[in-house]
């Protein structure tokens, strides 16, 4: 029996789901108000809100002091470029797990997410002494190879679940209608699975472009991301709370785009196989 | 063209032999339903012939050819699956003309095709819908129709009209029949449903555990029904089997009687039962009655208008001439 949505229940409900989206909204908001004061208003006490001198100042400071498009470019190049290469080699691998499971595919599976349980500290000396002995240090190439090693299991587990909602009868029925397996790929598999790719590259180019532990650790100036032009603002030797505001606005705001136009697509990823 | 020969097929999934050694001749043009209860490996034998699965041992032949290698596109063969396949992202145009792109075949030809397998199955107003937006017998229709265009050797189906409600399967059931009637082409029905089986086919595989249990048309099989399995899964309801005294008096171990063989009677009858249900069908009336000295109430098919209810006492007689005999392992006695 269905319950009853009184209108008192569905106040209480609507207010409860305000006040927990403000409160998870509310760093992003702060730190979007913060960007636009002077230093001194930024540390105020009481805070000031939304009467303040809103200035310009810090965005223009940022940009004259750091080179803004190095960073930004640095973090396309790597999440885009990682998840490119994480995708092409996890189509095969997951169509492989879903399609011709073997006796220990679920194992692998476990494996692999396995791999995504362990501090990534744990491995951060091997890492870096592999990187400095064979020049990949503060490289580009040296920071696909590594997030597309990092998230690839993510990768390979969300497209093995979104393969395996496709009926196997659908690719029985091509092979039985004549399709080669590269006709079986093209005009059956991939039209299929457009959704679910999509909301996966989507998922592991924001998890790339936030990423900040081995990009902080891993590079210097020339192949620094986004995360690392926000780190150079958080400095212990001065009030720079405006200035680092400026700065992670202007770093995240691509992928806060991005997310914003493309939420129904990972909503939908997310949740594919949850509800039939 | 469409006769298919198996010989000593066998197929085993590891250690487990699901198919033993099992020989079946499919004439041209034969509507051959394999029938057995769920488990007993007839969607396998299908998929075998198919190509879906590789046989372990054994050959399949069609139309004289050696076919146990062949990738299942080779085989000129074409399936209706239970679960429909259709291609979702594409039109019922498309999903119909799709074995005639991969073949290659040229527009105007795919075109013709197309439309005159539309015109049969009546799906002309449904061409440009997405198969998301059909209702199951329509969905089930595109199947088939996917299935004609290509003109194959033979038409195999795989337990097709088990999704649909059965006001609809009925009516599919005629339009396969019809179908066969008018294209005469092999066709392999597979279903866990002896109606099916007894209404459509020429000939009926009877399966168990992998076993071919009798080969016949739906008559000979519940006529002469070779073995207890073959004799209690043909005819609905079911035939009722007979043990010890009475059956060692006909001189079998079993005996089976169909229910629409025993009559109730009057006076004098063989059996004296108390009716424990009654069904009333209209045309017809099953009754089960409580038998002394029997585990199972012994079923009756009377006419509709029998005047008995529950709890009243009957007398029944078998027709002596439709007693089936069994002997001690379960086989025939002619």
């Amino acid at each position: 029996m269905a319950r009853k949505v009184t209108t008192k229940r569905r106040i209480t409900v609507t207010v409860i789901a305000w006040i927990i989206a403000l409160l998870i909204f509310f760093p992003i908001l702060w730190t979007f108000l913060t960007s636009f004061k002077t230093e001194g208003e930024a540390v105020a006490t009481p805070p000031h809100f939304f009467f303040f001198h809103w200035t310009l100042e810090n965005y223009l400071e940022v940009s004259e002091r750091s080179d803004y498009v190095l960073y930004f470019f640095n973090s396309v190049v790597i999440s885009v470029g990682s998840t490119i290469i994480g995708l092409i080699i996890a189509i095969p691998a997951a169509w492989a797990m879903a399609f011709v499971p073997g006796k220990r595919t679920k194992d692998v599976l476990m494996w692999m997410l396995s791999t995504k349980m362990l501090p990534p500290v744990g491995v951060l000396i091997p890492i870096y002494l592999i990187f400095k002995n064979t020049g990949l240090m503060d490289t580009r190439t040296g920071l696909v190879i590594v997030m597309t090693l990092i998230n690839l299991p993510i990768i390979v587990w969300m497209l093995y679940t979104y393969f395996k909602e496709i009926p196997g009868e659908i690719l029985e029925a091509c092979r039985m209608d004549g399709a080669t397996l590269k006709e079986e790929v093209l005009y059956i598999l991939t039209p299929m699975a457009v959704p679910g790719i999509a909301s996966t590259l989507l998922l592991n180019v924001i998890l790339a472009w936030n990423e900040a532990f081995w990009t902080l650790n891993l590079t210097a100036a020339n192949a620094a991301p986004l995360t690392a032009f926000i780190a150079s603002y958080s400095s212990p030797e001065g009030l720079f709370y405006a200035k680092l505001s400026a700065a992670s606005m202007m770093a995240i705001a691509p992928i806060l785009i991005l997310g914003w136009f493309s939420q129904k697509q990972l909503v939908r990823g997310l949740t594919f196989g949850a509800v039939k | 063209m469409g006769q298919i020969t198996l010989s000593k097929v066998v197929k085993r999934f590891g250690d487990v032999e699901v198919i033993p050694p099992l020989d079946l001749e499919i004439n041209e043009g034969e509507f051959v339903v394999f029938v057995g209860p769920s488990g007993c490996g007839k969607s396998t034998l299908l998929r075998l012939i198919a190509g879906l699965e590789d046989v372990t041992d054994g050959h399949i032949s069609i139309d004289g050819q050696d076919a146990t290698e062949l990738p299942p596109a080779k085989r000129r063969l074409a399936m209706v699956f239970q679960s429909y396949a259709l291609y979702p992202h594409m039109s019922v145009r498309k999903n119909i003309a799709f074995p005639l792109k991969m073949a290659k075949m040229d527009q105007a030809e795919i075109d013709k095709r197309v439309d005159g397998a539309a015109k049969v199955l009546n799906l002309g107003d449904y061409l440009d819908r997405r198969p998301g937006q059909l209702s199951g017998g329509q969905r089930q229709r595109v199947a088939i129709g996917r299935a004609i265009v290509r003109e194959p050797a033979a038409f195999l189906f795989d337990e097709p009209l088990s999704n649909l409600d059965a006001a609809l399967r009925v009516g599919m059931r005629l339009e396969i029949s019809e179908l066969h009637a008018r294209l005469q082409t092999t066709m392999i029905y597979v279903t866990h449903d002896q109606v099916e089986a007894m209404t459509m086919a020429d000939k009926i595989v009877v399966l168990q555990a992998g076993r071919v249990e009798q080969v016949g048309s739906p008559l000979e099989l519940y006529r002469a029904p070779r073995n207890l399995f073959v004799a209690g899964f043909i005819g609905s309801p079911r035939m009722n089997f007979i043990t010890g005294a009475e059956a060692e008096a006909h001189g079998a171990t079993t005996i089976g009687i169909r229910p629409e063989h025993i009559s109730i009677v009057p006076e004098g009858g063989t059996w004296t039962g108390k009716v424990v249900v009654s069904e009333h069908l209209g045309s017809d009336t099953f009754l089960h009655v409580d038998i002394e000295g029997r585990e199972e109430p012994m079923t009756v098919r009377g006419d509709g208008e029998v005047p008995v209810r529950h709890g009243d006492t009957v007398q029944l007689s078998p027709d002596e001439t439709k007693i089936h005999r069994f002997d001690a392992k379960g086989l025939r006695i002619e």
